[in-house]
């Protein structure tokens, strides 16, 4: 059972993981916590759905074992350039103005309404029916015999969204060391006004962080799709383990975001049989104050 | 008399006591936000923890969970603000030293714990059946229906306006002086020496037992709560009422309340006349999409409340 | 034919409320130029508002006649302009390197490579602690990554707020004889100084600000020698 609950984590945690990445930049170079950042997570999914109707025509094989195919595969990044829109357009008409008055917590207050418009309009749109990418029943494989701890078994679906996300891991681990957009994303988020001096374009480099931040989120949304379902809530109900992720990771890093995903992401799993399915989110919160309680600058933190 | 207190005055009335009890919810707020710059993204949560603790406190005993009490009302009211000023502690205290978006990440996270809570901790809450027979004291000896909603009105009315004062006299004193001068400059409110997280989570507190106890008010006049009483949309709707209102200042704060409750319910009934019953979900939907298009509009234009007059 | 060309430059924070008041300045290429003044008399707004980072409500800035207010600010350094300010001037977050890499990503992977290591070379220092967050430096080889990361771009001109701040007077002297050596490979130099001594030591020239315009202007030796300059520092124009 242990390993079971441990495996479910890891997928759970990816899925966090992938969202806190976004999260966290936003967090660290925008300055101020993204209340609408579950809404990239949900609009990707969607996006995904719709998408996912235009494109099943090209192709109906399915990559070996796995629930879905090229199409699928098309409707993903159709729901990452789209979801990227989304943010710039929503930096555009709301963030960056709300930023120009210069009262922090009146751009925090901006994502909250902003979130609950999106959220309504997306329910408004697919009503509050859950829906599938695939209606494919998935046979779980055995990875380790009932023998040892209690085996484990995964969907090859899961396991496609662990490899998955960690190459992206890798990928954005690479791009922040070495690329220099990505240096100089870390520049801005330590200091701005020395970015600018050194010659960075702090207005592109928010961009590129906006684009970046809600494409990984679109893909959290697809994998939470993939193996959970889709709904007009499933970025709600994101939003905590995500913040609890940032914070526990500390704000900025995005290695401790996905390390912060993956503790959430099992906490929660491994919570199961003790307090049941219905408290998961609560694990997060209490996660969340506990390390506030300890070390708020979290495991990985440069500045409080 | 009894006659005038069926339809719509009877319907006036209703909407009066519940439009007041968002008016308690938004002083409460207006004492964290507008007097000290707290953002409390999970105000629902705090009304919650009020409904259902007064509602426990009073109900007669239930085998089918813990409690009821079988309490006086007055001290289930009590026990609301009290509950609801521990929970505020315990989001208080770590969040209140950090900045200021971190006691929004803790207030929202509050607040969905304890919607899951009242959801599925049947023993204790009744699950997401709610709660029935929340008492409403004095229903028969005020004549039922018409005469007893009334008089809650008055009883309510009363109590707003008994909050209001209080409030706006703390405000007034020293007290409520600190509390201005740190949400204009918390550094420097600190260098005179002020103890800047005593300040903020006293005004935390206070605020969230004005919240609970706009929980029980709420309790005891509809006679029933469930979850879905207290869901995030509440929260909304008391920040739409707060920065309609214009936020710092007391009676802003009641008189958004009422107008946002009327605009609401107003598009409500609008909506029902005219969408048809299958629809009607996915238009409230649209409604509170149209809700978080206007707070983003106010926001951008009028950052200091619609009616206020700070500037 | 002056490099850099202030006139009668109005700026600060807020719209309305001005710290600079109608500022002159010129540098000729090739100089040493010190800006002296009381704290709080308007150095850094002024040399800030030069390169773009605060609120520019009148006046000119001209630099190799190419107008400045017309430029973005994170363009400036690409024009010959490198500033390097008076605190928090190094990317605490990044290694040395990546700090000296990111300076010179305008130049092409190759020429920034020739660039770094050249700058290793003048600051060896530097070069043992490459890999080194900035963060963790000492207070003057601080001032030396940030010196090198502006001088990495080759600029015509360097500005400097305060490089002198919070260092012993051995690191002083050890910073201003780099900036000798820097002036001698023939980069002109504004620099902001509460250190009168070692800035008139240094400097070919000075500009006195007080009250957000300059107060007093001459040669290094005439100002050194002027008998205003101690009363000014007193307190008499600080308000
Ligand atoms: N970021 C800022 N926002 C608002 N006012 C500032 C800021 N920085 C400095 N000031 C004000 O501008 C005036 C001049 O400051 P500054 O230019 O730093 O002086 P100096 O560098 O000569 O000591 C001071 O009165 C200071 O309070
Ligand atoms: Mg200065």
């Amino acid at each position: 059972m242990i390993l079971q609950q441990l495996a479910d984590g890891l997928v759970l945690g990816s899925i966090i993981a992938l969202g806190a990445i976004g999260l966290t930049l936003t967090y660290a170079i925008l300055r101020f916590a993204n209340f609408a950042h579950g809404e990239f997570v949900t609009f990707g999914a969607y996006l995904a759905l719709l998408a996912l109707g235009q494109f099943q025509v090209l192709s109906t094989t399915t990559f070996g074992p796995l629930s879905f195919g090229w199409p699928l595969l098309a409707s993903l990044a159709a729901a990452i350039l789209a979801t990227a829109g989304l943010a710039l357009l929503l930096d555009r008409l709301l963030f960056a103005r709300l930023g120009r008055a210069g009262v922090a917590i009146a751009v925090v207050m901006g994502s909250f309404g902003a979130a609950l418009a999106l959220r309504n309009l997306l329910f408004f749109a697919f009503g509050g029916e859950p829906q599938y990418y695939s209606r494919a029943i998935q046979i779980a494989l055995p990875l380790l015999p009932r023998s040892v701890l209690g085996g484990v078994r995964a969907t090859p679906d899961q396991l496609a969204v662990l490899g998955v996300t960690a190459l992206l891991v890798i990928a954005m681990h690479l791009f922040l060391s070495r690329a220099t957009l990505g240096r100089a994303m870390r520049a801005v988020a330590h200091n701005p006004q020395l970015a600018t001096v050194t010659g960075i374009d702090v207005a592109a480099v928010v961009r590129w962080t906006w684009i970046i931040g809600a494409g990984l989120a679109a893909v959290a949304g697809v994998f939470a799709g993939l193996t959970v379902q889709i709904r007009p809530t499933m970025g709600l109900d994101l939003l905590l383990p995500l913040f609890a992720a940032v914070i526990l990771g500390g704000i900025g890093s995005p290695f401790g975001a996905v390390l912060g995903g993956l503790i959430v992401g099992i906490a929660e799993s491994l919570a199961v049989p003790l307090v049941g399915a219905e408290y998961r989110a609560a694990v997060a919160f209490l996660l969340l104050i506990l390390i506030l309680l300890v070390r708020p600058t979290g495991l990985f933190g440069e500045r409080g | 008399m009894v006659e005038l207190l069926a339809g719509p005055l009877a319907y006036l009335v209703f909407f009066l006591v519940i439009a007041l009890y968002y008016a308690l919810i938004t002083l409460g707020l207006n004492l964290q936000w507008g007097f000290t710059g707290l953002f409390n993204v999970g105000v629902a949560g705090f009304v919650l923890v009020g409904a259902y603790s007064s509602a426990i406190l009073t109900t007669p005993d239930d085998p089918g969970r813990i409690g009821g009490f079988g309490l006086p009302v007055p001290l289930g009211m009590a026990g609301a603000m009290l509950s609801a000023g521990l929970f505020a502690l315990l989001v208080g205290i770590p969040a209140l030293r950090l900045r200021h978006d971190y006691l929004a990440i803790t207030t929202f996270g509050i607040a969905v714990t304890l919607q899951l809570v009242a959801l599925n901790l049947q023993v204790l809450t009744g699950g997401p059946f709610g709660m029935n027979f929340v008492p409403r004291p004095l229903y028969d000896e005020l004549g039922g229906q018409g005469g007893w909603n009334l008089a809650y009105l008055l009883f309510v009315a009363a109590l707003v306006l008994l909050v209001w004062r209080g409030l706006a006299r703390l405000t007034a004193s020293p007290w409520g002086r600190v509390l201005r001068a740190i949400r204009e400059d918390e550094a420097a409110a600190a260098a005179i020496g002020k103890h800047v997280f005593r300040f903020r989570l006293e005004a935390f507190v206070l605020g969230a037992m004005v919240m609970g106890l706009a929980g029980a008010v709420y309790a005891h006049f509809i006679g029933f709560i469930a979850p879905e009483d207290f869901l995030p949309i509440l929260t909304f709707q008391v920040w739409a009422m707060l920065i309609v209102g214009g936020a710092g200042d007391h009676r802003g704060a009641i008189a958004g309340a009422v107008l946002v409750w009327a605009i609401w319910t107003g598009s409500g009934m609008l909506l029902d006349l005219f969408v048809p019953p299958e629809g009607k979900a996915q238009a409230a939907a649209l409604q509170v999409a149209g809700i978080g298009v206007a707070l983003c509009l106010v926001l951008l234009f009028r950052p200091t409340g619609l009616l206020g007059r700070r500037g | 034919m002056s490099l850099l060309q202030v006139d009668r430059l109005v700026a600060g924070y807020e719209p309305g409320l001005p710290i600079v008041r109608g500022a002159s300045i010129r540098v000729a290429p090739g100089e040493i130029v010190a800006v002296l003044g009381p704290n709080g008399a308007g150095k850094s707004t002024l040399i800030k508002a030069i390169a773009g980072l605060v609120l520019v409500e009148s006046g000119e800035v001209r630099f190799g006649g190419q107008d400045l207010r017309q430029l973005p600010a994170h363009r400036l350094v690409r024009a010959g302009l490198a500033f390097v300010p008076q605190t928090e001037n190094v990317f605490a977050n990044l290694t040395i390197q990546e700090n000296l890499e990111l300076a010179g990503f305008f130049l092409g992977r190759r020429r920034c490579q020739e660039r770094v290591r050249a700058m290793f070379e003048l600051f060896p220092d530097l070069a043992r602690q490459r890999a080194l967050p900035a963060g963790r430096l000492s207070g003057g080889q601080r001032q030396m990554l940030a010196v090198a990361r502006a001088l990495l771009v080759e600029p015509g001109m360097i500005m400097l707020d305060e490089p002198s701040a919070g260092l012993s007077p051995r690191l002083v002297a050890e910073v201003f004889a780099k900036l000798a050596e820097v002036r001698a490979e023939g980069t002109t130099i504004l620099m902001v100084e509460q250190n009168v001594k070692a800035a008139l030591a240094l400097a070919d020239r000075a500009y006195v600000l007080a009250e957000g315009r300059e107060h007093l202007s001459g040669s290094a030796a005439e100002l050194a020698s002027h008998g205003d300059l101690a009363s000014l520092f007193l307190g008499g124009a600080n308000r």
